[in-house]
This record gives C-alpha cells, structure tokens and sequence, in this order.
C-alpha cells in the first residue's frame, strides 16, 4: 500500500503535505504553500476521524447499490435531442466558429 | 504454436499480444442521451445539454446499446452477466465534458467468451486458433480535439461525446501480428454479422489499443507497453511488429521495459511514449450514483439471443454440408454482405441449394468479384442484383447458354444493368440446340473438306477437334457444345 | 384581514380562489417582502418579473375558471435549481453569471401547477455546510436573535435562504434540497416545516448535483399542510433521471389526519447521545408527549449503526461530489481563470481554484482522496457497505414501527461564525439528519419549541420508504399539539 495506509487493521493513516499536494493535482485545484499548510491539519483531522469506520464489522455485506430498492430503466433508442447548438454554447467562456475553445493542447 | 520470432542479438524472442478493441455501437441516438450517433455532422450539432454536461445534466441508458452488447456478447459465446453497472472514470480532458468517462470496471455486462481466427497459410497461422476474450463492456465515447483551426486555441467539438462503444479486451493470448491481424478481421466480422457496429476502422467506429509484451519463449509475461487508439488492421500489425523489436533492443541494450502508454506514427513507422498523459493516471473509478444496477431479465435475453443471426463460422459449416468448397465458404462467409448476396443468389435460383450451390459460389467468387474488383465496387452496390445472377446460373444450367455465351451476357449485365433473359433475347446469343440447324451446318462442313473428312476417317481423330471449331464457328458460338460433339460423331464415325 | 405575507400555500391559494385577493396582489407583496428583506441576504437574485407574469396568469386563469394547484402562489427557489432564462449559481463563483438553458424537472413542475418564482435563494455554496457560511454571496442572516441579543445567526444549511426567508415571511414557502439534513436542520434552526420525501420521489434533474446518491429535493414552508401541497406538485417520476422512481404520488394533502390510534412511535435510543443538551432532551419527550396524545403507542427501538452515519457520509458525500463537481472546468461554462501562459491543465486548476470556495475544496479533496488508488475499499466500498447495515438498522425498525421520533439537530441555531473554523463541529450538526438520507427514507422537521434563549427547535420525524404520509401526519400531530406559534420579531 502506498502513502499511508488505510487498511483493515485500523492504523491512523496520515496526509503529508506531498500528499495533499498530490490530490489536489488530481483534483486539478491549485494550491499555494498556505493553502497546502493549512490543509495538512484539517484533511488529516477529517481523514482521522472518518477512521472510526474500520472498526464496524461488514464482512459478508455487500456494499449498498442502490438506496431504495430500484432497477435501471431504457430509454428507446430514438432521436429526441441535439441540434441545440445555440444552448450548448450559449455560457461558454470561449466559443469560436461553433466549437468550444480552449488553450491550444499539444498531444 | 505460432513460430513468429524475433531474432535478437540473445536469440529468438517471443511476442505477446493482447487486444482492446472500441467499437462504436451501432444506434441511432447516443448512449445517456436523446441526441443523434450519426458521424459528420456540424461541429457541436449532435449534442444534447446532457452530452455537455451541464450542471444537474443526468444519463439515461439507451436499451438498443444494452441489446446491442448483449448480442455480440452472445456472438462471441460469453458470459452474459445478468448485473452489471456503470462506474465513472475520472479524469481532466477537454474532449470529456463530465471530467469522468461512464464506462464498466467493477461489473461489466459481458464477461469471457471467445473467437476462433482461421487458418492462413499465407501469414504462417497453421491451423484455426481460439483466442479468449477476457471481457466487453459498455462505455460513452469522448469528444473531439482540433489542434490545427487555431494558432493558439484548440477547439473542442462534442458530437461523438456520449455515443455508445463496446471495449472488447481480448486475452494476450495472440502470438505474431498475423494472428492479431486474423483476430481483428474476424472480430469485426462478427460485430457486422450481428449489427453492432460498422467496422468501419476508416471512420474511427473501430479502434485498438494495442498491448505488446515480448520473452524468450518459455518466460514469463514481460511488462508489456498500450498503444492506444490505433485505427487500422494494417498499423496494428505495424505497431506490434516496431514495438517489439523496439522492446528487444531495448531489453538486450540492457535497459528495462516501462508499463506505459504509447502512440504510432504511421509516417515515421514507430511507436512514441505519451508521457504527457501518464503522470495523472488515478481514474479514481467507483460506481456512477445516477445510474442503478442494470438487470437483464429472462425476457431480454431471450429477445437478444432470438435476433442473433447465424455466425460465420456456423455458416461455412453448413456450406460445407452443400458442398461448397471450403475455400470459396471462407471468402465468402468472411463478410456478412457477402454471405447474404451469396444466398439470396442460391435462393433465387429456385434450385435446393445443394444442387447450386457450389456453381454460385464458384461464379460468385470467379465471375462477380473479379468483376466487382475492375469496377471498384464491393458487392452490395454490385450492378447485377442477385435475383439477376440467379436467372444467369439458371440459363447456363439449362443449356440456354454456354459457359463462353453467359460469361459475354455477364459482361453485358454490368455495362447495362439488363437482366441476363432481356439481353439473351434482344442480341440472340441463346445457344442453339436445333439439330436440324447443327446437321446442316456439319453437313457444308464435310462436303467443303471432303479430304479432312476421309484423313479423319482414316484414323486421325485428333481432326475432330476441327470440325467442332468448324461447327462452332458456322453457328455463331450459339451451337450447344454437347449437340454438336454428338451430332459430328454421329455424322463422321 | 391578515396581511397576505403572513399566509401560506394553503392560505394563499384558497383566499385567492375565494376572491379575497388577486394573484397579483399576492405577487406585490410578496415582491415587497423579498425588498425590504434584503438585509437577510436570503435571495441571491431576486426575480420579481417571473412572480408578476405567473400572478397575471392566474388572475386571468381565475376569471377564465382554469386554476392549477398551485395558482396565485409565488415561491422561492433554492439557487440549486436550475431555471431556464435566470441565473442558477449554487451559490459559487464557480457559476456566477451562469444562465441555464434549461428548466428543472422540479421547477417546471412547480410553474406548470401555477406558481410565480420571487427570486433564488442563497444556500451553502454546492449545497455544502450547515450554517450557510460557505456561500459566495455572502451569510445569510437568520431573521431570529436571541432574545435581548442582536449576534446575527446561523439559519442553517444549505437551504438557508430557504428557511430565512419563509420565517422572516419574504416568501410563503419554499424548495429546498436535503443531501444530508439541508432541509431539515434549517427547518429546525427557524422554526418552520420541512420534508425531504423519499430518495427519488422528486426529479433530480436540473438540480446542480452535490452528492447524487443522496441529494434529494423537498418542501419548506410553514406548516404541515403547506409542506404537503409543496411536496406533492414537485414529486413525480421523471424518465429523465434513473434514479427516479416509477410511482404515483399520494394526495399527501388530502390525506393529512392527526389521528395516529393504531400507530407505533419508535424511538430510537442511540440518539441520545453523550452530552445532547437537557433541553433537546425536553423537547424529544414533548414530541412523545404529543404523539401519544394524538392515539400512538411509543416503542423504544435501536438503530445499532447510527454512531457511524456522519463518518459514513463524509466519505461517500465527498467521493461523489468530487466526481460530480470534475465538470466545472472552465470550457463549457461558468468562470474561466486563464492565467499567462496557461495550458489546458493550468487553466482547470486555476479556475477550480479561483471558482470554488475552502469548504467546497476541502470536500472535493477529501472524496478524491478517499477514491485515489489503493484507497477505494478502505473508504468508499467500506462506508457503502456500513450504510448497506444502517439501511438494515431503519429496516429491522420499520418491521416494529411506523414512524421515527428524533430531535432534528442537536442544538438551536448558534451564532454565525461561532463553528466555520473547526469543519469536523460544523460537520455535527448533521448527526441526527444524516442516517435517513444514507437510508433514502423521508424524513421531516417540525418546530417543537423554543429554548430558553427563545430560539426554534425541531422534531424529526422519519417514516418508510414511500410513506410521505405517514410522516406528515405525525408532523401534524406535533404540530397540532406543541402549540409552536412563535416568530422571529421583525427588526430588518
Ligand atoms: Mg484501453
Ligand atoms: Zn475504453
């Protein structure tokens, strides 16, 4: 297990700032040197405490799927959308020629 | 056991090669949402607010792409798992409007099945190999990047974000690029028997990532390397083949394979590694909350399976049984368009196919497609219909015409789209098999060479040969061969 | 006659028919209610037009005899829903100016039966917080105060503008949304009626997503009676969301009695937690009081997993909103922060960084954390499994009761800025709403009393899934009895 662990047995894991500053480039959210420093703390306090969960015993549950009992419905396959190109654009930033445009990315 | 083997400086290296195949599932609105699936259209027409994931946006699945997967599934003779669900795999990319891709990690819909690729001499496969499919699963295709409108913007186009794809994960149990090559053209086969999906590598509705592995033969797996998106049988066997000799050089330099994903350049012939993408790779799946578990009843299946057509491989079996030569069953069972005119032509005859069916399919792959080749056409917008062909095959079988005469009636079928009785009639190329018209001609022929006659009759019987050209040539090449090889016998022994 | 702000759903509705008023009437007061509140902060936009144009529909619907069910009614809308033609923020800069081209499941329903929009009302920012701090629009202040006091307070979260201003009487009624406990903890902290109805009743569609397993909209208003007719025009299966079940809808209304002869009670004795303040304690057995006056018998019941609901939230709320909130990215809509030089990367983290707020962060980087690679079964697929056994918990009860009695929060509203510093505090106030939303039960809070500082309590109550009704009448039980009928003193 990597950075930490949050394992069956329960060891308090702990979030370094590496690590957060990891997440948050997951999560694509700048951070500054502060931000970073002040979430250090707060994550590993939150991140401590939802710890407890280890302690209840789920062997043998099976984890919830759906939260009122329920099945997945189909739609037929029919044409009933689109051509709304005016709405998709409509709060765009930026939109050139009927595309949405973004910094040039280099593949 | 393939023999494909890179020689390398340590000696023989074996390649291991795994396939993961996207299709685009064929339907007429997308997966989650009502907008259309069709290819082409304006730059962000095809989208609906759900495709652009406009906040408080929610997918609905599309039954057609379930029943879809389910039956190639079927096809494929897989495990078909009566719960699945759809996870989201979450990632930052400008072509994916929700940051996460809908797709099925946990439980996909499909689960192992597997496909026969056949023989071919030619490309070293010896014999018919079962190549195991791991898994096929459901996802929503991304948008579209456009580096090359902008000299500073890339412009992004959603028309295919949301359309239905079918990831079909293949075991890494392919052993050369021939064999991945066989195992494309037979997976796609398949997937346009049922309906699934197009093929149509050309128009991006059928890509592979490709994963390449090499070891001495006897090793364990290597790490192996995806190449991703690779869209045509011809560059996926290009890449196996530079990406494993890349991976040798590497690894008898001394150096170590890394697990990463790559890119081919068809122009330069190589693979490239796309570091760019590699440094974020936590897709961080889990299941999608706005969708519930799918669970496909007895009654849905019995649907899928009741609209499953009969598959290539079942179907040269049964040519087999109608004495169609296995050679000409492989060509033309191989594509579903084929084997569909190729029976629509035997049924038009009106014949039991076992009578005809071997006479179809030989005019069908000699005749038709050598014809179809110089017109650069493929048979389902072949000028001759079958209904056509069918009453050809029938004029030669009953003696109307002769192999020469229905292979000229032929030739006039496609430059006029007549049918072949109209063309028979209005040029009088029927054959002829008027014994009266034969007897008179034959009878000029042995009065004008009295002394051929007599050398003949003196034992130079290789001169019957003459006369029937005689005869033939007296009667315009309408003359029933048989007829008059009867006829001269009778009139000189 | 009473002043048209001080009346309801009901009391508007029928006084209107009655010709007691015109809808337009009713518009114009209200339109000046929302302008003299605005101190609270209770609306993020204000939409007097909406409620103008819907009022003159049904004063001509009126003359013309073609009333809809909620006819010469105007509402306030939570910032959550999205509206088409008027400015949706979920109360972040992330979507400040943001105008969907769309229109709710919820709120079309709502203007279909006849009601006007008075405005949209601000909320935790992405429906996250408990005390409305978290918006970018600024606190919404509650219209109570302690008494002798002016220390502005908390009116609750995330439906904050809702119930603000339904007490401070700048709307009638209002929807909000519960993820987990967002309608219910602000009823409470206000003294007004909230229901969240069974996960699924009401379309989420067009609703921004916070947590989508457990988002669910509902009802806010002043009395029972008010909740219901609210409820039922919003309910309704919607083919456009999968989650949406596939249901009638009771005629929740009609079908409200107080009589409960023949009902169980169940009280769930693990909410007594370590340190509940004696008055919450009062005003619970006050709540068993008037639910064993009203014909039920009371059972003492245990709900064994209930000390792990707010962990378990606080794992799988996160894991989806991190996920949920992955579209807001600066291409498509909302703000976009184009730093020099910026690629397309940069560009998602700065403008995440610039458009979301410290807790909508904090929540996003905890989900993202409890899902990164490695992590997935020690957190998320562990809390699902551990709701699956607090589903269980409600189910085994349910088997021996009717409905559940609890206290809505375990405190009245505290002043602003008295918990924004400790997350994990704010986090508490949830820990008696959040077991019913990881259930998907309905669940609602009716004002019980006040406390000695003179501020509003609530009860919950938590019923089966798809028993609206049985909810509602017990809330009407209470609320028949408890004799609730204080209001904040006007000062603004
Ligand atoms: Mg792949
Ligand atoms: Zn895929």
């Amino acid at each position: 297990m990597k950075r930490g662990a949050a394992n069956a047995s329960g060891t308090a894991m702990s979030v370094d700032a590496a690590t957060v500053r990891k997440i948050a480039s997951l999560a694509r959210i700048a951070v500054t040197d502060g931000d970073v420093e002040a979430m250090v703390p707060e994550l590993n306090n939150i991140l401590g405490w939802i710890e407890q969960l280890s302690e209840v015993d789920t062997d043998g549950v099976a984890p919830l799927a759906a939260v009122i009992p329920n099945h997945q419905r189909l739609r037929d396959d029919v044409v009933t959308d689109g051509n709304v190109r005016d709405k998709v654009l409509a709060n765009a930033p930026q939109a050139e020629h009927g595309f949405f445009a973004v910094p040039k990315v280099i593949e | 056991m393939s023999s494909y083997r890179i020689q390398g400086a340590t000696g023989e290296w074996e390649v291991v090669i795994g396939l993961e195949v996207h299709a685009q599932i064929t339907s007429k609105a997308k997966l989650f949402s009502g907008a259309s699936a069709t290819f082409g259209a304006e730059p962000n027409s095809n989208v609906s607010l759900v495709d652009a994931a406009m906040p408080g946006m929610l997918p609905v699945p599309n039954r057609e792409c379930i029943r879809q997967a389910v039956k190639t599934g079927m096809a494929l003779g897989a495990q078909i798992n009566r719960y699945s669900r759809f996870d989201r795999k979450n990632y930052f990319y400008a072509d994916l409007p929700q940051g996460y891709q809908i797709s099925q990690l946990y439980h996909p819909i499909v689960g192992e099945g597997a496909l026969i690729i056949d023989a071919d001499e030619k490309t070293g496969i010896a014999e018919p190999k079962t190549i195991g499919i791991e898994r096929l699963h459901v996802e929503q295709d991304a948008g579209k990047l456009m580096h090359d409108q902008h000299p500073t913007r890339s412009y992004v186009d959603l028309n295919r974000s949301g359309v239905a794809l079918m990831e079909i994960v293949s075991k890494p149990e392919m052993r050369s690029p021939a064999e991945a090559g066989a195992y494309l053209r037979k997976l796609r086969s398949i997937l346009r028997y049922v309906g699934s999906c197009d093929g149509n590598m050309e128009e991006g509705s059928m890509r592979a990532d490709v994963n390449v592995s090499v070891r001495k033969p006897g090793d364990p797996f290597g790490t192996r390397t995806e190449t991703k998106n690779v869209n045509s049988i011809r560059f996926v066997m290009a890449t196996i083949e530079t990406e494993a000799n890349r991976q040798v050089d590497v690894i008898e330099a001394g150096g170590r394979i890394v697990q990463e994903t790559r890119l081919y350049d068809p122009d330069r012939n190589e693979t490239r590694s796309m570091r760019s993408k590699e440094d974020a790779h936590d897709y961080r799946y889990f299941p999608d909350p706005d969708l519930l578990p799918l669970e496909l009843d007895d009654a849905f299946l019995a649907g899928c399976e009741s609209e499953l057509p009969e598959l290539p491989d079942a179907k040269r079996a049964r040519y087999a049984t109608l004495g169609v030569p296995a050679y000409n069953a492989a060509v033309i069972t191989a594509d579903v368009e084929t084997a569909r005119w190729f029976e629509a032509l035997v049924e038009a005859t009106g014949k039991p196919a076992v009578e005809i069916a071997r006479t179809a399919s030989n005019w069908l792959i000699s005749d038709l497609f050598g014809a179809l080749n110089r017109l650069g056409k493929s048979i389902v917008d072949s000028p001759v219909s079958a209904a056509q062909g069918a009453e050809l095959l029938a004029l030669v079988a009953d003696g109307t015409l002769s192999g020469t005469l229905g292979k000229q009636v032929f030739e006039i079928m496609l430059e006029t789209g007549d049918g072949p009785a109209k063309i028979v009639d209005e040029r009088g190329l029927k054959q002829t098999s008027d014994t009266g018209a034969i007897d008179a001609a034959i009878a000029e022929i042995m009065a004008a060479n009295a002394d051929k006659v007599a050398e003949y009759r003196g034992g130079k019987d290789k001169l019957f040969g003459f006369f029937v050209g005689q005869t033939m040539k007296a009667m315009a090449g309408k003359a029933n061969p048989g007829v008059v090889n009867e006829r001269l016998k009778a009139a000189l022994d | 006659m009473a002043d048209i702000t001080d009346l309801g759903i009901a009391g508007l509705r029928d006084g209107f028919r009655a010709g007691e008023f015109s809808a337009r009437e009713v518009a114009d007061a209200f339109n000046g209610a929302v302008a003299a509140g605005r101190v609270l902060n209770a609306f993020i936009a204000e939409t007097p037009d909406h409620a103008i144009a819907a009022a003159e529909v049904a004063d001509r619907a009126r003359a013309s005899g073609e009333l809809r069910p909620l006819s010469g009614v105007p509402l306030g809308i939570k910032d959550l829903f999205c509206t088409a033609g008027y400015q949706t923020t979920a109360a972040s800069h992330m979507l400040e100016g943001f105008v969907p081209q769309y229109e709710s499941t919820v709120t079309a329903q709502l203007f279909a039966a006849g009601a006007g929009m008075l405005g949209k009302l601000n909320m935790d920012q992405f429906a996250m917080g408990s005390s409305n701090e978290t918006s970018a629009f600024g606190n919404v202040i509650s219209p109570w105060r302690v008494a002798g006091g002016n220390a502005p307070l908390a009116p609750g979260g995330s439906s904050g503008g809702s119930s603000a201003a339904i007490s401070a009487r700048l709307v009638p009624a209002a929807t909000g949304t519960d993820t987990g406990g967002s309608i219910r903890q602000p009823a409470a902290f206000t003294g007004i009626s909230g229901i969240k109805p069974t996960y699924g009743r009401c379309s989420r569609f067009g609703i921004v997503a916070f947590a989508s397993s457990l988002d669910q909209a509902g009802a806010m208003a002043h009395d029972v009676r008010d909740c219901a007719i609210l409820l039922e025009a919003m309910s309704g299966f919607d083919p456009k969301d999968s989650t949406s079940l596939d249901v009638s809808v009771p005629k929740w209304e009609s079908g409200l009695s107080s009589d409960l002869k023949g009902k169980k009670i169940g009280i769930p004795r693990e909410y007594r937690v370590d340190g509940m303040p004696a008055e919450i304690d009062a005003l619970w057995q006050k709540g068993i009081d008037c639910l064993r006056d009203a014909g039920a018998e009371i059972v003492e019941v245990s709900l064994p997993h209930t000390h792990h609901a707010l962990a378990t939230y606080y794992i799988i709320a996160p894991a989806e909103a991190s996920s949920n909130l992955a579209r807001y990215d600066g291409v498509r809509y909302g703000l976009r922060e184009l730093p020099d030089g910026a690629n397309l990367q940069d560009m998602y983290a700065a403008t995440r960084a610039a458009g979301f707020g410290a807790e909508v962060k904090r929540r996003i980087l905890i989900g993202t954390y409890v899902l990164s690679a490695g992590f997935y079964d020690a957190y998320y697929n562990k809390a699902q499994k551990v709701r699956a056994l607090i589903a269980r918990d409600f189910e085994d009860a349910f088997r021996q009761v009717d409905v559940l009695l609890t206290p809505t929060a375990p405190s009245a509203a505290f002043a602003l800025g008295e918990k924004s510093a400790d997350p994990l505090e704010m986090y508490l106030n949830d820990v008696f709403t959040v077991p019913a939303s990881m259930a998907g039960l309905p669940a609602m809070s009716v004002p019980g009393g006040l406390d000695s500082r003179g501020l509003p309590l609530g009860l919950q109550i938590i019923g089966r899934p798809l028993d609206e009704q049985g909810v509602l009448n017990a809330g009407l039980a209470i609320e028949e009895r408890a004799g609730f009928t204080a209001r904040p003193e006007k000062w603004w």
